[in-house]
């Protein structure tokens, strides 16, 4: 299976993940600072500032697209209970 | 519209009017004294209040904060006091939570012209709160630190304080008078008519208990948001909560600091990794366990504390989980479950921040032995990692399974400092 890596740049922790996994499953378990919400890519949250790799994340729905406008999100902010890492990638609490 | 000199905050209070703090800026909110607990998990011994501020300039009337819908008719009965709801031009919410927006729709058919501040993070919680028709969108405009309302010969200047507690909370600061209009932080459950920390009974233990059940959770963020506040300039600090705090506002800034500061192993200057093992034993089996875990543990290098939960109490166990980079329990399997004390502490935990904290668990059983894997997946739950298969030991156990238990120490340890900055950590043994 393919693997990726992940940095959490707040705790300085690098994860080797298969691609596809999403960021909330290794961000909560690495003791990252991102916070959760609802966990559905409802309440924006979870909002993270991808520092590098953008194009490495699953591109985001149209959903996630709404709640990031509604969240003021800036450039390469993104919802970590939604993005799914397909290469590597470096990210922190937006 | 001042108060008259001779009367006193209680004495105001009491009969509905706005309590003045400085000349133009009041005290609009509403008292609650007969409240035993808020929101189910905070018990209070003397009600709460819920403050709302009315700032007047030269160029309009800013109002900030609401109060809870059913105390709507107290806070408009002093809001009327001092203003008339046609000069209201900015209606700021430091924090969307019903206790301070249940007025909110109400002031806002009263007073169509005002416009809405909001944090950046709060757009979505105010739409899910006011519930706007499409045909009807709703109007506000959102701050970020360092953003600014005039009113005139006075100015609103807004601090962007996430997650204090919750993701849309900021706080706004009255520049000119060096007032901060905080929001929950600073708060507590204290109902004392006499508004003012220099006039009001002792309440720091309402202080502090505030802090450990709202602020706790997130102190990393107290301490970002500190290092926005403790620059200003400060005469009074003015929160959602209990007193206003004009006597000597930094001491409260100081204690925030004292209980968000770092973990202990930092307060002592000691880096090595620290594993706290609790353990309840009934014939003696699962302490010797716990001995040799930590005996192992301790071989790997790690700072180990043994505690045996029948001798203490569930809050100072609270403490030491917060700091340690590890916890492991011990129990034994009774009817299929582990024991109730182990249950008490690992559901007293909600106001610590457990993520990335590693867990661990054994135990000696007599004929079933669930308890360990019922305990795993307590910690799981809690957003832990187990990184290392729980040990079980049916009943007494020998010196090659009193080993097993060194091995399980040594590894857990291990574990603690693998997950050091700067290693790549495989996903399959975040457990």
């Amino acid at each position: 299976m393919a693997k990726a890596k992940i940095t959490f740049t707040d705790i300085d922790q690098t994860v080797n993940v298969p691609a596809g996994t999403r960021v909330i499953e290794v961000s909560e378990k690495i003791g990252a600072g991102i916070i959760y919400g609802c966990r559905e890519g409802d309440c924006g949250t979870c909002m993270m500032h991808v520092e590098e790799g953008w194009n490495n994340l699953t591109e985001p729905s149209v959903l996630e697209e709404k709640v990031l406008r509604e969240n003021m999100a800036s450039r390469h902010d993104r919802l970590a209970c939604q993005a799914q890492i397909l290469g590597d990638c470096r990210v922190k609490p937006a | 519209m001042s108060n008259p000199p001779s009367a006193s905050p209680t004495d105001i209070a009491r009969r509905g009017e706005a309590i003045e703090i400085l000349p133009g800026v009041h005290w609009i909110g509403a008292l609650d004294p007969a409240l035993r607990a808020f929101d189910i998990i905070l018990r209070t011994a003397n009600g709460t209040t819920y403050n709302a501020y009315l700032v007047r300039g030269s160029h309009g009337v800013a109002v900030i904060d609401t109060v809870k819908a059913e105390f709507a008719d107290e806070f408009f009965a002093r809001l009327e006091s001092v203003a008339d709801y046609d000069e209201i031009e900015v209606i700021v919410l430091n924090h969307l939570e019903p206790d301070h927006t249940g007025a909110l729709p109400e002031l806002m058919r009263r007073a169509p012209q005002a416009r809405l501040h909001i944090s950046s993070r709060a757009p979505a919680m105010l739409k899910a709160l006011l519930k706007p028709r499409e045909e009807d969108p709703l109007e506000y405009r959102t701050a970020d630190t360092g953003d600014e309302v005039s009113l005139g010969e006075r100015t609103l200047r807004f601090l962007h304080t996430p997650f204090l507690h919750w993701p849309d909370t900021q706080c706004t600061y009255l520049v000119e008078d060096g007032v901060l209009f905080s929001g929950d932080v600073f708060g507590c459950h204290h109902c004392d008519s006499r508004m003012f920390n220099d006039r009001c009974a002792d309440f720091r233990f309402a202080f502090d208990y505030y802090y450990a059940h709202i602020m706790r959770p997130f102190k990393t963020h107290v301490m970002d948001a500190l290092k926005l506040i403790e620059p200003l300039a400060l005469k009074i600090i003015a929160p959602t909560h209990g007193p206003i705090l004009r006597d000597r506002p930094r001491r409260y800034l100081t204690r925030y600091r004292e209980l968000s500061s770092a973990s202990f192993a930092e307060r002592i200057g000691n880096e090595d990794p620290t594993l706290v093992v609790f353990y309840m034993s009934s014939y003696g089996n699962t302490a010797r366990m716990a001995e040799a875990v930590c005996a192992g543990a301790e071989e790997a290098g790690a700072r180990v504390s043994l505690y045996d939960l029948e001798g203490g109490e569930i809050q100072p166990f609270v403490d030491l989980i917060e700091t340690a980079d590890a916890l492991a329990f011990g129990s034994p399997t009774i009817n299929g479950d582990a024991v109730k004390p182990i249950w008490d502490l690992l559901s007293s935990l909600a106001v610590v921040d457990l993520k990335g904290k590693l867990g661990a668990a054994f135990g000696s059983y007599g004929w079933t032995g669930e308890a360990v894997r019922m305990i795993e997946d307590r910690m799981r739950g809690l957003k832990m990692r187990v990184p290392v298969a729980g040990l079980r030991i049916k009943l007494i156990p020998t010196d090659e399974e009193l080993e097993e238990c060194r091995e399980f120490g040594r590894a857990l340890a291990s574990a603690i400092v693998s997950g050091e900055k700067g290693r790549v950590i495989d996903f399959a043994d975040l457990g």
